[in-house]
Order: structure tokens, then C-alpha cells, then sequence
């Protein structure tokens, strides 16, 4: 960002802005009207109360003969850009489109620099260069915001499905499941093994059963992962037994040399559940009468 | 100097960690247990640690050499009660304590001391 020191242009500007605000506005209603103004989503009277503001803290910015964006003098500007770009990516605007509302206020104040500086080529080339500095930088900034804003919905939807996608399920008394749907990653195994081991102490199980049917590649990593939380799970006195080890999978866990000998492990969840149940002594008799 | 107690029940000897566990009370607790179960001849050790909420790699590692000495004394070790968080952080140490045997609580360590017992 450069820094520009106090200059008069930026108040010739501001001069500009506010004895010609009305044509200004006009013509700026009129070019959006065009390309940009997405009518489905927002109001006429809304956008040009936009306008209005925008010219108006501009305006009261560049008074301050200061047009760096950064600046203490540009807080109330920035503050309505944060806002107006904020809304739009939440109503569905792309980048472009919010960018484009303040590039298109460019046309409407370069013509009117253009009429009140005629016949002196030097303030008019000064005039534009003032005015493109700070409308680009504007401009620059909404998609700034936009792009963060649409980064804060990802998290925050990331952040829900890492809640969503394990869920501790108890079987038996004693006897936990935990169904893995989806890939693991660090991040997720974390939460994975914390919300197991908390299960764990909850219901006093003594064993737990993971479940990797919805596991779609087990690689070195990953084995890692569920390794530690096997390991995390003995200290704690539980016994872990892993279900649902696909052929594939098995293949692959032989291939990368990774020794699953001191797990259990079932092709099944149903068939771990009965290693559960014969290790806590649990018989079942069937009640149907034999033919 | 402060000490953690060792109880003796039956022919297993309870050792309930309460305090933070500091290096030398670590040591201490190390001298003390081999003592006590030469001199009663002990046949199991179980440590409770369920009120332990902090654990670096030392105590990690004298947990395991606990039940290492106690093996050499010809009596059975069984740790109880550990908490997740104090889990996670001891597989992330490396320290998997193999060999050192593992319940949920008091009571079934207790079973598991039993149980073993009886098959000797």
C-alpha cells in the first residue's frame, strides 16, 4: 500500500463528489442497471441507498486530503465495504459482481473529472489517478472481504461435519462401536480418539469396536492413526477390535508392511460384536421352536 | 517430605496417586513400592492414577519401569483409571507401556489381579 502524504488533489476530489453527487448517482444507477445490478437479489431503493452512502463517506474520507486506504481517515469506508461485500457473498453475489459495484462508479466520476477540469490536461490526469487509486483499492477490498467471508462459511461448515461424523454408539452394556465413515485425517482422528476415550470412561465399556467399512483407503497414515487410538484405548483399559477391514484394505495394509497383529480384527461389525460379547461372557439362545 | 501411601490388601498392594507426581516423589515411589513388595511378597500392584491429569515422558516411563521391577519380583502390575487426555498424550510420547497390563477402574484391575492370580 503506498503511502501518500496529505495532498490537495485528494480534497479537489472531494469537491467534485459533493457539488455533482446527483449526476454522479444517476448515471452510476444507470450503468449498474446494465451488467451488474442483480435485480433477483436485491432491491433497487436498497442499492441506491447504498450509493448514497458510499459517495458520502468517500467523499468525507478523501476531505481529509489522506488517500491512503489504510489510514484511520478510511475506517467508516472500509467498515461499509466490509459490510455491503459480507452481505453479497451470503445473498449468493460472485466475487465479480460485488467487485464490479464500486468499478462501475469509475465511468459517472471520471466524466465528471473530465467537465470540471476541461482545458487543463495536468489536473485532469491528476484528478483520474487520484480517483483510480482509491477505487481500485476499494474495489480490491471488497473481494478481500468477500473471499473471507466465504472462507469463515467453509470453516464453520467444516467444523459441523467433523462433529457430525463421529458418533460413539453403545452396543451392549460395555460395549462401545465407533463407525468411521469417510477419510482420516489427523484433525479427525483426534476428535475421533477424544470423543472414544471420553465414551470410554462415560459408560465404563470395556471394549470398543471402530468400524472402517466407510473407510475408503487405509494408507501408512492412516493405519497410524488408528494404531494410536488402539494404543490409547489399551491404557485406558478398554480392548479395541477393528471391523470392516475390506479385502482391499487388507491387501494394502500387508503391502505397506504395517503389523496389525496386536489388534483384533473382523471382517464384520456383526462378527466383532460376538468376539465382544464371548469375551464378556454374554450367551444368546435362540427361543424358536426347532421343527 | 511428602509421600504417596502404599496400602497392602490381601496379598496386592494399592498404590492411589493423588498428588501431582513430581520426579523425585516419582523416585521416591519407585524405591518404596520394590521395598514393600519384597518385604510382603506381594503378589499383584495396582496403581490407580485416575486422578492424574498430568503426565510427561518420565512419568510415562516410570510407570512402565515400575511394572518392569515388579515383573522381576514376581508380582503383577495393573494401572487404573488412566484419563483420555493422559492417554492420548502417552501414545503421542511413543510410550505404549507394552507389557503393563490395564483396566478401567479399581474394580475390575482388582477381578483382573484376581483372576490371574487364581491361574498361577
Amino acid at each position: 500500500m503506498s503511502t501518500m502524504p496529505v495532498n490537495a488533489k485528494a480534497g479537489d476530489l472531494a469537491s467534485i463528489l459533493a457539488r455533482k453527487q446527483d449526476v454522479i448517482l444517476g448515471e452510476w444507477m444507470r450503468e449498474m442497471s446494465g451488467a451488474v445490478r442483480r435485480s433477483d437479489l436485491l432491491k433497487e431503493s436498497d442499492l441506491q441507498a447504498e450509493c448514497v452512502n458510499f459517495l458520502r463517506l468517500t467523499k468525507s474520507a478523501l476531505d481529509s486530503g489522506n488517500t491512503n486506504f489504510q489510514t484511520s481517515a478510511w475506517d467508516s469506508v472500509r467498515e461499509m465495504l466490509t459490510n455491503i461485500s459480507r452481505s453479497r457473498a451470503l445473498a449468493g453475489f460472485t466475487p465479480g459482481e460485488t467487485a464490479s459495484f464500486v468499478f462501475s462508479a469509475k465511468k459517472p466520476i471520471f466524466t465528471q473529472i473530465r467537465e470540471e477540469t476541461k482545458g487543463n490536461a495536468d489536473a485532469t490526469a491528476a484528478q483520474m489517478w487520484v480517483a483510480t487509486e482509491v477505487l481500485d483499492t476499494m474495489g480490491l477490498y471488497t473481494t478481500e472481504v468477500y473471499q473471507k467471508s466465504r472462507e469463515e462459511v467453509i470453516r464453520r461448515q467444516q467444523e459441523e461435519l467433523l462433529e457430525l461424523s463421529t458418533p460413539v454408539v453403545k452396543l451392549w452394556d460395555g460395549v462401545l462401536a465407533l463407525p468411521i465413515i469417510g477419510t482420516l485425517d489427523s484433525a479427525r482422528t483426534q476428535v475421533v480418539m477424544e470423543s472414544l476415550l471420553d465414551a470410554i470412561v462415560k459408560t465404563n465399556s470395556r471394549i470398543a469396536i471402530i468400524d472402517i467399512t466407510g473407510v475408503p483407503t487405509v494408507d501408512t497414515i492412516v493405519a497410524q492413526h488408528l494404531l494410536k487410538t488402539v494404543t490409547a484405548a489399551r491404557l485406558m483399559g478398554a480392548d479395541c477390535i477393528i471391523s470392516g477391514v475390506r479385502p482391499q484394505i487388507a491387501q494394502t495394509i500387508v503391502h505397506l508392511g504395517i503389523s496389525l497383529l496386536d489388534v483384533t480384527t473382523k471382517a464384520t461389525l456383526a462378527a466383532a460384536f460376538l468376539v465382544a460379547l464371548q469375551r464378556l461372557e454374554i450367551t444368546f439362545t435362540s427361543t424358536a421352536k426347532k421343527s | 517430605m511428602e509421600k504417596i501411601p502404599i496400602l497392602k490388601m490381601d496379598q496386592f498392594l494399592l498404590v492411589t496417586i493423588q498428588v501431582d507426581m513430581h520426579d523425585r516423589l516419582a523416585m521416591a515411589l519407585q524405591d518404596d513400592l520394590t521395598e514393600m513388595i519384597s518385604q510382603t511378597e506381594a503378589q499383584g500392584v495396582l496403581i490407580d492414577i485416575s486422578s492424574l491429569e498430568i503426565v510427561d515422558s518420565f512419568i510415562g516411563r516410570m510407570l512402565a519401569n515400575i511394572a518392569g521391577m515388579s515383573r522381576v519380583l514376581d508380582a503383577q502390575t495393573v494401572v487404573v483409571g488412566m484419563q483420555p487426555a493422559v492417554a492420548i498424550t502417552l501414545v503421542e510420547l511413543g510410550l505404549s507401556l507394552p507389557g503393563v497390563r490395564t483396566a478401567l477402574n479399581v474394580d475390575a484391575g482388582m477381578a483382573l489381579l484376581r483372576s490371574s492370580n487364581g491361574r498361577r
